[in-house]
């Protein structure tokens, strides 16, 4: 059945949700358009201020922002009675109170005593401190109620109008064109900015415009999410890119996608249970995406990391075993070949490796399924081609390292056997290949060196080594 | 006054941290396609040195020439190997994009990297012996290829004099014969490099001249009659006590410059 028309049999019957998910709300459609907006330009300029490790800025400004709405609010009533909702008045004053405190904070780093954080969490309490008591006297003059300036602490994405969207738009558009055409300088600041002074470029400047574009996208967005929460919607969607991605422009453009998506998400959401303020959904909506990345992002996420481990564990574990065929059958062998030939009971591999008959069961039941070892008709295990090969190699990775560890580390023979256990499943290719120029000189038999216990062997082998002293 | 052709000629320069001197009256003419070593005790100024030349710091007095020029008026002659720690590694950069970071200056504002640049900055990377980690995020290099990283982006700037913080601190052997390699490459090629070098056992080794400095310049020419076991007591020879506590002094005092 054709998708659409599902959709559309069930706006015919009405259903509260199809309305919204279709836009047929014309409220519910601005503000999805405003707010994706803003999503998308405060994750592009969140992106470089969390990469310039700058995230607090962010905070204090939208907390600084709050005394310039309260006094502008005033500076206009007092100057033409019942203008002072003029929406553009109030953003200029929250604008030029937010850099007021970025001044400020900035200021305060010169006195020796006070370190950058205390600087930035000073400025914060003060100014939203001061901001709190003009709202609370506002509150209480005649006009001052309807005045509806608390909207600015905590947002109403769910009531914005289309002339506010237009502000969030220009501003959006302009903040993420200056990302676009600069990308370059603001990837080298961040990076190394020491090395950019260095180079000639304008540090301070760039600096300078980077925290204006988060002045800009602080003051637009306290409208929508409200100042307590915008510092949010610049955070997460960077710190969520990054679990998808190694690289810089990838990182703010799925920035910019993760903001506009958990906008998104938090208007609908919110459109659908409307008891819930908009501004806290978006930015819960924020959080869903961030814990998904963390979880499943492509680059570093939970669950890649931990299936990645396991998957290791299991080819440690089969390494493991195949070694100890190799070691069983090792004094047996005339020529390589013969590996495969010589029979394995279950018992000799129990007692080589310490396993208890439970681990070893499934282990055995793995390789048999790998195609590495197989049962003869007598019920004892054999070494396929392929499992030849692997025990082969197993061994001679083992052995390389232990004789690194005790040519080169000064490591005792009986701690090699151990040590080399520890690190030899965790080197990369290049390594290994410098092992064996390393070693080459150890003359191998079968391009597998001698074992280094072989003249200890009765003490090195049973019991295990660490039970010796 | 100073030789016109000196890559790097420095007078009567003070630095001053939080108004504490921590380098006085340093006088010194670099010659040219030498490699020259930078060496002291800790806290005696050579990064500081360094980043004074670079104006990375401000100066309290003195003139620093490069090309008998101003460091703005050179730039690009003059390449900066900053400490490998300053960075954060973890940034979500590739080995080749940090190299090409060299390359933006001569590429200017607002344009995007061209396909030219990437090819020059992969060619460093080769000279470093790292073409094959190019498209490496870089907290995957090992300490020392992170270092060799640092050098290619210096490489690819096609600069005339070198200045480079600690490039041995830290690295393995193989890093190591590369770095010297390339610095003989680059005296090849009638460049100098100022080099900060902790282990005085190799100055002997890799270097032509020497540079001691603590808070002052103490010796400075060619390694053979500069780097003997008098200046070297003479550098290393306890902190400069008396110095040190002018400059704090001064600060208490809070006396101006």
């Amino acid at each position: 059945m054709d998708p659409f028309l599902f959709l559309e049999s069930l706006t015919l019957a009405e259903t509260e949700w199809a309305r919204v998910l279709l836009l047929r709300d014309y409220n519910t459609r601005i503000v999805l358009c405003g707010t994706m907006i803003l999503g998308v330009a405060s994750g592009v300029v969140g992106a470089l201020m969390l990469l310039r490790k700058r995230a607090l800025v962010a905070d204090v400004a939208s907390h600084a922002a709050l005394p310039g709405i309260g006094a502008a609010y005033l500076i206009m009533e007092a100057i033409r009675p019942d203008s002072g909702r003029w929406l553009p008045g109030l953003l200029l004053g929250a604008t030029v109170s937010a850099s007021c405190g970025l001044l400020f904070a900035q200021g305060m780093r010169h006195i020796r005593r006070i370190k950058e954080d205390a600087a930035l969490a000073i400025t914060l309490s003060l100014f939203f401190g001061m901001g709190v008591v003009l709202l609370t006297w506002i509150q209480s003059l005649p006009t001052g109620h309807a005045a509806g300036l608390n909207e600015f602490i905590f947002g109403k994405a769910a009531a914005l109008l289309a002339s506010d969207i237009t502000g969030i738009a220009i501003a959006a558009v302009i903040a993420v064109s200056v990302v676009a055409l600069l990308r370059k300088e603001f990837c080298l600041l961040c990076f190394d900015a020491e090395y950019a002074h260095a180079g000639g470029w304008p540090v301070t400047g760039l600096d300078l415009l980077l925290t204006a574009l988060v002045i800009v996208i602080t003051v637009v967005g306290m409208q929508s999410v409200g100042l307590l929460l915008v510092v949010a919607l610049m955070v997460l969607p960077p710190t969520a890119a990054r679990f998808w991605t190694d690289r810089f422009d990838p990182l703010v453009w799925f920035s910019g996608g993760f903001g506009g998506a958990a906008a998104a998400l938090g208007v609908l959401l919110s459109a659908l249970v409307p008891k819930f303020a908009a501004g806290a959904v978006i930015v819960l909506s924020g959080t869903f995406l961030f814990a998904l990345s963390f979880l499943f992002g492509s680059q570093r996420g939970l669950w890649w990391r931990y299936r990645a481990m396991s998957a290791a564990q299991r080819q440690i574990a089969i390494d493991d075993l195949l070694r100890a065929c190799y070691e069983i059958l090792e004094p047996q062998l005339g020529s390589i070949e013969e590996l495969t030939e010589k029979p394995l009971t279950q018992a000799a591999l129990l007692e080589t490796h310490r396993w208890s008959p439970k681990r070893l069961r499934p282990l055995l039941h793995r390789a048999e399924l790998a195609d590495l070892l197989r049962r003869d008709s007598q019920g004892n295990w054999r070494l396929t081609a392929d499992g030849r090969r692997a025990a082969i190699q197993a061994v001679r990775y083992h052995r390389l390292c232990e004789l690194y560890l005790i040519h080169y580390a000064d490591v005792p023979l009986l701690g090699a056997d151990r040590t080399a256990d520890a690190f030899e499943h965790s080197l990369r290719p290049e390594i290994l290949e410098q092992l064996e120029a390393m070693l080459e000189a150890q003359s191998p038999r079968f391009s597998v060196p001698a074992n280094p216990h072989a003249a200890t062997e009765t003490v090195a082998r049973t019991p295990r080594p660490e039970a010796v002293s | 006054m100073s030789d016109p052709s000196s890559p790097l000629s420095v007078h009567d320069l003070t630095v001053a941290y939080q108004r504490q001197p921590v380098l006085w009256n340093i006088d010194y003419e670099a010659p040219a396609a030498r490699l020259v070593a930078i060496v002291g005790p800790n806290g005696a100024g050579k990064s500081t040195l360094i980043k004074a030349l670079l104006d990375l710091i401000p100066r309290a007095t003195g003139e620093v020439q490069f090309f008998s020029q101003t460091y703005q008026q050179s730039r690009q002659r003059v390449a900066y190997v900053p400490q490998r720690t300053t960075v954060d590694w973890d940034f979500p950069v590739t080995a080749h994009d940090v190299v090409t970071m060299g390359l933006y200056g001569r590429l200017g504002w607002f344009r995007p990297v061209t396909r030219a640049a990437k090819r020059e900055s992969l060619e460093a990377l080769e000279r470093v012996g790292l073409a094959d980690f190019a498209k490496r995020q870089i907290s995957q290099l090992s300490g020392g290829q992170q270092q060799r990283v640092f050098l290619a982006r210096a490489l690819v700037q096609q600069a005339d004099l070198y200045l480079m913080d600690e490039p041995f601190a830290g690295v393995d052997a193989a890093t190591e014969r590369t770095i010297v390699g390339l610095l003989q490459g680059l005296r090849g090629e009638g460049k100098t490099a100022l080099v900060v070098h902790h282990d005085l056992q190799t100055v002997n080794e890799y270097f032509d001249d020497v540079l001691l400095l603590n808070m002052r310049v103490i010796a400075a020419g060619p390694v053979a009659t500069v780097f003997n076991a008098e200046n070297l007591k003479r550098t290393y020879g306890g902190k400069l006590a008396l110095l040190d506590q002018v400059g704090h002094q001064m600060v208490l005092a809070g006396r101006p410059q």
